[in-house]
């Protein structure tokens, strides 16, 4: 009944063409078709928020859309923020503050935490918490996150005011 | 998780929506954000063979405040609310709901407009448009009408809207007084085990007006009329209070799931609505 489609979306700056079912979930195509792993399927209910992306400049659980409603979207995933040779700073802070045990939830949480700091240059711990609620850490490693978080912010803003 | 295999539409306009639910009823289901849809079709509780994504439509994505109504479009998010400085300023009680609804990346894609027509009895939106006495605008091939949110919700996911008909927007009398909203949840992202709206107004220290909602403690949103009345004329004091208290138990009806049985889950709606009129009367 439903045919494959033919849809267009942009991933970390680059364009692609692909065709697939409308149901097609938007974090399949990433991982399986586009082979972009960094975003994780944790829960694929909507809740851990492992596969989290920026889309349209939105934080958005990438199980919960499908891959038609992303047609001519463009999607930013933690490959887009930074590699292994040029760390973002949040992704040194991780590093330098034991954001991560396990590593699985990294990807979502930085990729969410990038937004968080768009919206939010400054915030409180409370408001880091608040605006990280939608990403879960089965390590519970939630108190370096926070700090990692922090870090960045500080470290961000600090690169912010010598640009200017 | 595979949702079933359905027929996507985009429509650019309301016109093309409607075209595509005349020709094919209640095999087709409009879609805003999609975080309540979603899920259901994921879990396939929900069959849609033709999905029709709104996110071309336009028009739908305006807050107007005039001098006594608000004006929400059906495709305005959590986010966008919580994000409204002249809403939080004009109706405050909607960004205290709205930031108690799901998660940050959940509130980017909710919208007011799925929230209210979804019909879900755990949905935080349906109770409180009922406490404000906000009405809904629906458009059908015949045109538009407006149906008042205290008289939408029939059960459990079954509305006053026609299957043809797309709900695009609210309107909020502009309220007045202090506010509350209160929710009991397991963890973020839960319903509530329950929750309160209230708006109080109070004159020379007495409540002249009051207007309560509960929500998920029944197959609909509950407005209790009875629980808002039984605080008018009062200092809103303790024993206001537990009337109020005992009004609204008499009007919820809700039924025993994880959340707990039934006995907690009126405990709990008593406490939710004792703190809410607490706060409501302390803003007043």
């Amino acid at each position: 009944m439903s045919k494959k489609q033919h849809y267009t979306i942009t991933v970390n700056g680059k364009e692609e063409e692909f065709l697939a079912e409308p149901r097609e979930l938007l974090i399949y195509t990433l991982r399986e078709r586009l082979n972009i792993t960094g975003p994780h399927i944790g829960c694929e209910t909507s809740h851990c928020g492992a596969c989290t992306v920026t889309i349209d400049g939105k934080s958005v659980k990438s199980c919960t859309m499908f891959v038609a409603q992303a047609d001519g979207k463009d999607i930013t995933t933690i490959e887009g923020i930074g590699g292994p040779d040029d760390l973002h700073p949040l992704q040194a802070a991780f590093k330098e503050h034991h954001g991560l045990q396990c590593g699985y939830c990294t990807p979502g949480m930085i990729t969410r935490a990038m937004k968080l700091l768009e919206e939010n240059p400054t915030p409180t711990e409370e408001e880091i918490r608040f605006g990280m609620a939608g990403n879960i850490c089965r390590c519970t490693g939630y108190q370096n996150i926070v700090k990692s978080i922090q870090a960045a912010a500080v470290e961000m803003n600090a690169a912010k005011e010598a640009a200017e | 998780m595979i949702p079933a295999a359905f027929e996507y539409y985009r429509p650019k306009d309301m016109a093309g929506v409607l075209s595509i639910l005349e020709q094919h009823g209640d095999d087709a289901r409009v879609m805003a954000g999609g975080h309540s849809l979603i899920p259901m079709m994921k879990l396939r509780m929900a069959e849609v063979p033709h999905l029709i994504d709104l996110q071309d439509v336009g028009g739908m994505s305006d807050i107007v405040i005039d001098a006594d109504v608000i004006r929400i479009g059906a495709m305005v998010t959590q986010h966008d609310i919580i994000d409204h400085a002249g809403l939080a300023e004009a109706a405050p009680i909607l960004r205290e709901a709205a930031l108690q609804i799901a998660d940050p990346q959940v509130r980017y894609m909710g919208t007011v407009g799925g929230n209210v027509a979804n019909g879900d009895p755990g949905n935080d939106m349906p109770g409180l448009m009922q406490c404000l006495d906000a009405t809904f605008t629906v458009v059908g091939g015949d045109g538009e009408r407006d149906i008042p949110a205290r008289d939408f919700y029939e059960a459990a996911y079954m509305t006053a809207r026609e299957d043809e008909e797309v709900l695009t927007g609210v309107s909020i009398p502009l309220p007045k007084g202090g506010y509350a909203y209160e929710k009991q949840k397991r963890k973020i992202g839960d319903y509530a085990t329950a929750a309160a709206a209230v708006q109080i107004i109070k004159e020379g220290g007495t409540c002249v007006a009051a207007s309560i909602a509960m929500t998920n403690l029944s197959d609909t949103p509950v407005y209790s009329d009875a629980a808002g009345a039984a605080l008018v004329g009062t200092q809103v004091d303790g024993a206001a209070i537990k009337a109020a208290m005992a009004a609204m138990l008499g009007d919820i009806d809700p039924s025993e799931d994880n959340r707990g049985p039934v006995a907690f889950k009126k405990h709990v709606a008593g406490v939710i609505l004792r703190r809410a009129i607490e706060r409501a009367w302390s803003r007043a």
